[in-house]
């Protein structure tokens, strides 16, 4: 079972400004029913370049629903201007988040946005223009790359997340892995977000804690006088020890979660769990 | 929010039952006073092992079965491995597999995997179905080779409910020299068995589908057929898988296999005719709805409805709204992108496929709460529609 908001879940039950408006300036349509998803946004523009109503219909889970709903919401008042910026974690945030596997959703509101003002505009979309990487779904490489840089991705499963990429056959993966490599800078060709299928080995992960630890953490502690050192790592726990003024220091739990353990997640393995030896 | 069990309409029996109270009741004294190791050589713990043998008759008996091809496993995933495993281990110089297209991810994602398991690359034979989710024969015949070690085709699809006929299949696959598995862990309980009369080699079935517990499974296995374990360890289940029994749901499983012999007909009349009025009135009360799967040749319990051009999730979300229990085939609720495989090799259109829900039905459902859920489906479906894009084109 999805784990949805409040928000999401009484948008979904009672979602707003359900319709198609007549005579409508813009009109966005995404998504098919091949995909399982699909969203007609249907938008009214004024004199003064605000947008004076918006509807939607839409086929799709309750996030999809519950996305365009609040998509409308936001729209509603808003100069032009401003719409153009909407990106879909506003539309995520507004929803007081959504689950991981269904960014996709806010992703798709924000695709109808775009295309309804390029019908009223009469501007080209730029996204429709690349090259197709994901065939199951349908997705282009400039859609691909825009999501990569807009929500910071660093994994394939991440861009599968957001724009259902890979999704499919899985065919496309290694694309993706490119896509991201030649995106994100500094990433390596073998992004550590993926390291999922091939894991690595004990001796391969007690080196890279080692050297996180002493690239980074280490320095960061002595600035405070404190000191680390690692004891032991069995699997995915990882044990440590605080010295100097880290230890017995009353915030050392703290150190200990909220920056040795996010440090080695992030640049180790998200499913590590430090403790500490005492 | 926490729904309690007396709100709840559960049409969701394919996925798990609840526990029947007299499975509970039989099991309580093994879960209290009489802990004993079956194993022990004490009267105390001895007693326990007589208990488990008893049990031991009453699952065979509802296989029709002998009491020693019955071994008890952790849930029917394991039976599905150690069966698969343990053929292709007999056979090394054999690299073919034949299962089908439409199998439970624990025998369609074993069999993608068997390289990992073994060290040596398989070929497999995915059978595909017809448009109503049955199997051809002839095309089955043809599939097996001298080099296949084992067939491994369900007995029912837990998704449609189809039934296919692994009896003759069986006879089919022995002619040949041949192992074969079925998973039943939909059919046991629901349809007659009588394995004395196949030629089966291996049958799985698990307990939380029939009103026993969840974490018991059974693995049959013929006397004769050779078998490697799955599971070393212990003398228990005579060197056919080790670990000490699972003594108390153990003694649950033979309650509920007794009592499944016991309400096969009822099963067979009551349920169906619920099953029929709920689908029937359905398929009549909202446009373009649609069944999934032969009508006739499926399990009393089980509908699979198609509602077009909305989408699963969306539907079982507003179901929930009602406390109305049931499971769908939608990409959404698939926990992958794409809509369920099954209803995919059955050749469904994503128009419909994407928006397909499973009703399945126990002894335990009222028509009373058939009549509530043919009240409450058209207006959520409706409600979906107005959201739909593609409705209006459609419809």
């Amino acid at each position: 079972m999805w784990e949805y908001t409040d928000k999401v879940q009484e948008h979904f039950i009672n979602p707003r400004n359900v319709g198609e408006i007549e005579n409508a300036d813009g009109v966005g349509n995404v998504g098919s029913i091949a995909c399982g998803d699909a969203l007609r946004l249907t938008i009214k523009v004024d004199e003064n370049q605000v947008i004076t109503d918006a509807k939607f219909k839409t086929f799709g889970c309750a996030s999809a629903i519950a996305s365009s709903s609040m998509l409308t919401e936001m729209l509603k008042g808003m100069k032009l201007e401003d719409a153009k910026k909407l990106t879909n974690d506003d539309i995520a945030k507004a929803l007081g988040g959504l689950p991981k596997e269904k960014m996709h959703c806010s992703v798709m509101g924000r695709e109808a946005l775009e295309a309804a003002i390029a019908d009223y505009t009469g501007a080209i979309l730029p996204m429709a223009q690349g090259e197709v990487v994901c065939e199951c779904f349908g997705v282009t490489d400039l859609e691909i790359i825009r999501a990569i840089r807009e929500n910071s991705l660093v994994s394939v499963e991440e861009i599968t997340n957001f724009t259902k990429a890979g999704g499919g056959c899985g065919k496309c993966e290694g694309k993706l892995r490119a896509l991201l490599a030649e995106t994100v800078e500094g990433l390596p060709a073998q992004p550590l977000g993926i390291a999922k299928k091939k894991r690595m080995t004990t001796l391969e992960k007690i080196k890279k804690i080692e050297e996180v630890i002493e690239r980074e953490i280490r320095p960061t502690l002595k600035k405070d006088d404190g000191d680390i050192r690692l004891i032991d790592v069995d699997g995915d726990f990882v044990t440590v020890s605080l010295r100097g003024a880290c230890a017995g220091c009353h915030s050392s739990r703290t150190t200990l979660k909220e920056y040795v353990e996010k440090k080695l997640r992030e640049q180790v393995s998200d499913s590590l769990i430090v403790e500490e030896d005492k | 929010m926490a729904v309690l069990p007396e709100q709840v309409i559960y049409m969701d029996n394919n996925a798990t039952t609840r526990i029947a109270p007299e499975v509970l009741d039989a099991m309580m004294p093994y879960l209290t006073q009489f802990y004993g190791n079956p194993s022990s050589m004490h009267t105390f713990g001895g007693q326990v092992g007589q208990a488990v043998n008893q049990a031991r008759q009453q699952i065979a008996d509802l296989l029709g079965a002998q009491a020693s091809e019955i071994v008890f496993t952790s849930c029917g995933t394991e039976s599905d491995s150690t069966a698969i495993l343990s053929a292709v281990q007999t056979y090394p110089e054999k690299n073919h597999v034949v299962t089908t297209k439409v199998e439970h991810p624990a025998v369609k994602n074993l069999c993608d995997n068997l390289e990992t398991f073994t060290g040596r690359k398989y070929h497999t034979t995915r059978l595909p179905v017809a448009d109503d989710g049955t199997l051809d024969l002839q095309r089955f015949k043809e599939s097996l080779t001298d080099d296949t070690a084992i067939v491994s085709v369900m007995w029912a699809n837990n998704e449609t409910g189809v039934i296919f006929p692994v009896e003759e299949m069986a006879r089919i696959t022995k002619e040949r020299g041949i192992l074969f598995h079925t998973d039943a862990v939909q059919a046991v309980g629901k349809i007659p068995i009588n394995l004395a009369e196949t030629a089966i080699d291996f049958l799985s079935l698990s307990g939380h589908k029939l009103h026993a517990p969840k974490g018991i499974g059974v693995l049959y296995v013929r006397k004769g057929t050779p078998f490697i374990p799955f599971l070393n360890g212990g003398h228990q289940e005579h060197g056919r898988r080790g670990g000490t029994e699972n003594v108390a749901s153990i003694i649950g499983l033979g309650q509920a296999c007794k009592l499944a012999a016991d309400k096969m007909a009822e099963e067979n009349t009551r349920v169906r005719a619920l099953r029929d009025k709920l689908e029937k009135g359905l398929l009549s009360s909202i446009p373009k709805s649609l069944r999934n799967g032969h009508p006739t040749q499926r399990l009393p319990n089980t509908a699979n409805i198609s509602f077009e051009y909305v989408e699963g999730e969306a539907i079982l979300l507003h179901m929930n709204q009602h406390h109305i229990c049931a499971s769908s085939g939608s990409a959404c609720t698939s926990g992958s992108l794409e809509p369920s495989h099954v209803l995919r090799a059955m050749g469904v259109p994503f128009t419909a496929a994407h928006g397909s829900i499973r009703f399945s039905l126990s002894i335990y459902n009222t028509e009373a709460e058939v009549d509530f859920v043919l009240a409450t489906m058209p207006a959520i479906i409706a409600k979906l529609r107005v959201l739909s894009p593609f409705w209006e084109e459609n419809k």
